[in-house]
């Protein structure tokens, strides 16, 4: 499924341009929908439409509710991410895809008054089981952020964090070992292998929030959640992160959420849009940038709204 | 016009300017098409009236007023025979006092020689005359100066630019009068100090070992000369502030710790008050719970487990001032660290946790280097607010001078040897006195110097993360 994938993706921009004009033509004759605000319609949405479902399933997510306080953030999401599979979050702000995003390794455990119900698993074991421990499982399930969050420490010391409070090696020689590849793969060794004593937060912007990836894959998670990793860089540096994120995917599952659609249909293999806190629309990304089925997406991919 | 009356009448004067110059403006502007086309607001026009009518004619009262006294002084002193200065010896002080009394009726006045009642009768009508004079000339001063700018008034006077640089400079007064006040802290001890040195060697005051400031009355007294070595003191001062800080420094850490990382809001609500309760206590009150609870509870505990086969153990004790300061600054410390702790970035946090540490890891590993400079910087505060503080230690940790590193004994401090030298009646030109300007002067410079380290490492940190 996933060679099918990678083979159809990254249609042309010139193609992608041409397929939108011709959608918003059809959309705007269509009198039925054009009678109600994308508002109303969100709020209408019980199912998800397009295949929200996988077969091979890292994460599974079920009637996924998220509640701060009494506010519900999101609502009844039903989701799969397939082993070594680069799924993309999209939609307007504040529709609830990040909120999401951070269910998935438990990071809204930090926010005092943030609710999840429903069921997530990973590998079919529950995440959210009051038994479970969130330690092992963030480093299953490592998280990179939008605004690059390098530690005040050496380049050295971000990347060995991880595996030191794991004790995933036990010499020093391993440890560099560990070091070095996490940088290779972050595309980041040969700019900073003279000068790993040197703090983190000397880096540009771009090299730090490839230090924070390779911080991430230091740990050898399974699963790489993304949120925003590009906003904050330039469009070099975010060249940069989209490669690092196609060569990730060869050994990792990757969730990303997104504002720009060009990055979600370069990088991503299914893409999934959200739209006030439901999941509307869930397809291969192809599909959801050249036809997308539903008309919340179609507005919202050829910029109508959002 | 007595004076209050006249900044009264200033004062009313400054309201009626305002008024008639906001409403000279808002006429004006009726000319030109409305207020829009004016330079800047009525408000500022009235505002600029009312200045130029307050501030000159208040400057001339206070110069006059300052000068009034002493001109009227030597006015009488030179119009007075030569005999009335022989009869009172040249001591004209004397003399002017004598003709004051005499003007305003005080017992005695009736047996005065004449010359002295003409002179009380001439002081009486120069005061009066000078009275008057200063009326008239702050009320011709305050109408001339408001109807000079209140005929000035036009679109485009620049009014709003002129108040607003009123403002500023008062707003520059007010916030160098902390600084000035300062700097004369500084000259003042600073010319004692020189006195004091020109009697004492800097050198012993500095490294001498044995402080005993009493002086001898009498040249044939035992032990004249008083000495002044101030090391005692010194080693006094950092022993209770080492003990004070061992106290403070991991517990208001900790506590810090707890309330930004681990504590429910819930919780929060409950300590932070309490807390700051604690750093409203007066030291006074803490000084007598040191004196009258904790050094006999601690002189008691020494006694029976037998220390004092080995040390001297007093009533007053360096350890109980210590221990009791330490509990006082623990808010000080605690609220700074807070401060700081909370200051490091969520995200920083927030990749720590990603990455699968503990809370416990992403405090010690992450959080704490991130806000260590901070931490730093409130410690030394704290380290200048122990070496400063005076109530505690004076109930406390006792009087001698003793040289000694003993907590369990009785020290003395820096601030302590000040208020004991500078209690009761003193003259002013012995080395006792003055050696409390010298102490204050270290003082000063120790604290000073702390708290420039503190503020400035407080301050790097902080742009670290802005």
């Amino acid at each position: 499924m996933q060679d099918t994938v990678i083979e159809s993706k990254a249609p042309t921009a010139k193609a992608v341009q041409a397929e939108r004009t011709k959608k918003t033509t059809k959309t705007e004759s269509n009198a039925m929908n054009a009678k109600r605000s994308p508002t109303e319609i969100a709020e209408s949405i019980t199912e998800t439409v397009g295949k929200p479902l996988a077969q091979n399933a890292k994460l599974a997510m079920r009637d996924v509710n998220v509640y701060y306080d009494q506010k519900q953030a999101v609502f009844d999401v039903n989701l799969d991410i397939a082993e070594n599979q680069v799924v993309a979050l999209i939609g307007p702000s504040g529709c609830g895809k990040s909120t999401f995003l951070r269910c998935l390794n438990r990071m809204n455990d930090t926010i005092d008054i943030c609710r999840v119900a429903g069921s997530i698993q990973l590998d079919g074991m529950d995440i959210y089981d009051s038994k479970l421990d969130v330690v092992p499982l963030r480093a299953r399930v490592g998280m990179v952020f939008q605004k690059p969050n390098p530690f005040p420490k050496s380049i050295y010391d971000n990347v060995a964090y991880g595996p030191r409070i794991h004790g995933l090696v036990n010499r020093r020689a391993d440890l560099d070992e560990v070091v070095e590849s996490s940088l290779r793969k972050a595309g980041l060794w040969e700019e900073v292998k003279d000068r790993l004593e040197s703090p983190g937060t000397g880096l540009s912007g771009g090299q730090q929030q490839r230090l924070c990836i390779a911080r991430t894959i230091a740990v050898s998670p399974e699963v790489i959640l993304m949120d925003e990793p590009c906003s904050a860089l330039d469009p070099i540096a975010t060249a940069k992160i989209e490669e690092l994120i196609a060569e990730l995917s060869q050994n990792f599952t990757i969730a990303i959420v997104t504002h720009s659609m060009q990055q979600a249909a370069r990088v991503s293999h299914r893409t999934a849009y959200f739209h006030l806190g439901r999941l509307v629309e869930v397809n291969e990304t192809e599909k959801v940038f050249t036809n997308p089925d539903h008309e919340l997406t179609e507005a919202y991919i050829t910029g109508r709204f959002g | 016009m007595e004076s209050s009356v006249l900044v009264i009448a200033i004062f009313v004067l400054g309201i009626i300017a305002f008024v008639v110059g906001r409403s000279r403006s808002v006429a004006i502007s009726q000319n030109v098409g409305g207020i829009r086309f004016l330079n800047s607001l009525p408000f500022y026009y009235g505002a600029l009236t009312a200045l130029w009518c307050a501030i000159p004619s208040f400057l001339v009262f206070a110069v006059w007023s300052l000068f009034d006294d002493t001109i009227i002084r030597s006015t009488i002193i030179a119009t007075l025979p030569a005999e009335a200065a022989d009869s009172v010896g040249g001591n004209l002080n004397l003399l002017f006092n004598q003709i004051y009394n005499v003007s305003v009726g005080a017992a005695g006045s009736d047996s005065a020689p004449d010359y002295m009642v003409a002179a009380a009768q001439h002081l009486h009508s120069l005061q009066a005359i000078s009275r008057w004079a200063l009326t008239g000339l702050v009320l011709a001063c305050a109408l001339s100066t408001s109807i000079v700018v209140w005929s000035k008034i036009n679109p485009q006077l620049k009014a709003r630019y002129q108040v607003e640089r009123v403002f500023r400079s008062f707003l520059f007064l007010c916030s160098s009068l902390a600084i000035l006040t300062t700097i004369g802290i500084v000259v003042s001890v600073l010319f004692e100090s020189i006195r004091f040195f020109s009697m004492v060697s800097p050198v012993d005051f500095l490294f001498g070992l044995e402080w005993s400031p009493q002086m001898a009355i009498r040249a044939d007294q035992e032990g004249s000369s008083g000495s002044f070595g101030a090391i005692p003191l010194f080693t006094g001062t950092l022993l209770i502030a080492l003990i004070a800080l061992i106290i403070a420094v991991p517990c208001g850490l900790m506590t810090a710790i707890f309330l930004s990382e681990y504590a429910s809001s819930r919780i929060r609500d409950i300590i932070k008050p309490m807390l700051e309760v604690l750093a409203g206590i007066p030291t006074v009150v803490y000084g007598f719970f040191a004196a009258l609870t904790v050094a006999p509870f601690i002189r008691d505990m020494g006694l029976n487990i037998g220390l004092d086969q080995w040390l001297p153990i007093s009533s007053e004790s360096a350890l109980a001032a210590g221990l009791v300061m330490g509990v006082m600054i623990i808010p000080f410390v605690s609220s700074l660290s807070d401060d700081v702790i909370n200051a490091v970035p969520q995200s920083l946090r927030d990749g720590a946790l990603g990455l699968g540490s503990t809370r416990s890891e992403v405090i010690k590993q992450v959080v704490i280097p991130a806000a260590l400079p901070g931490i730093v910087g409130g410690v030394l505060l704290a380290a200048s607010r122990a070496i400063g503080e005076t109530m505690i230690v004076v109930m406390a940790a006792g009087l001698a001078a003793n040289l000694t590193l003993n907590p369990l004994d009785s020290v003395t401090t820096v601030t302590v040897q000040i208020v004991t030298l500078l209690v009761g009646d003193q003259e002013f030109d012995s080395p006792k006195t003055l050696a409390a300007f010298a102490l204050g002067l270290m003082l000063f410079l120790v604290t000073l110097s702390l708290n420039y380290f503190a503020l400035h490492i407080v301050k790097k940190y902080r742009e670290q993360y802005d």
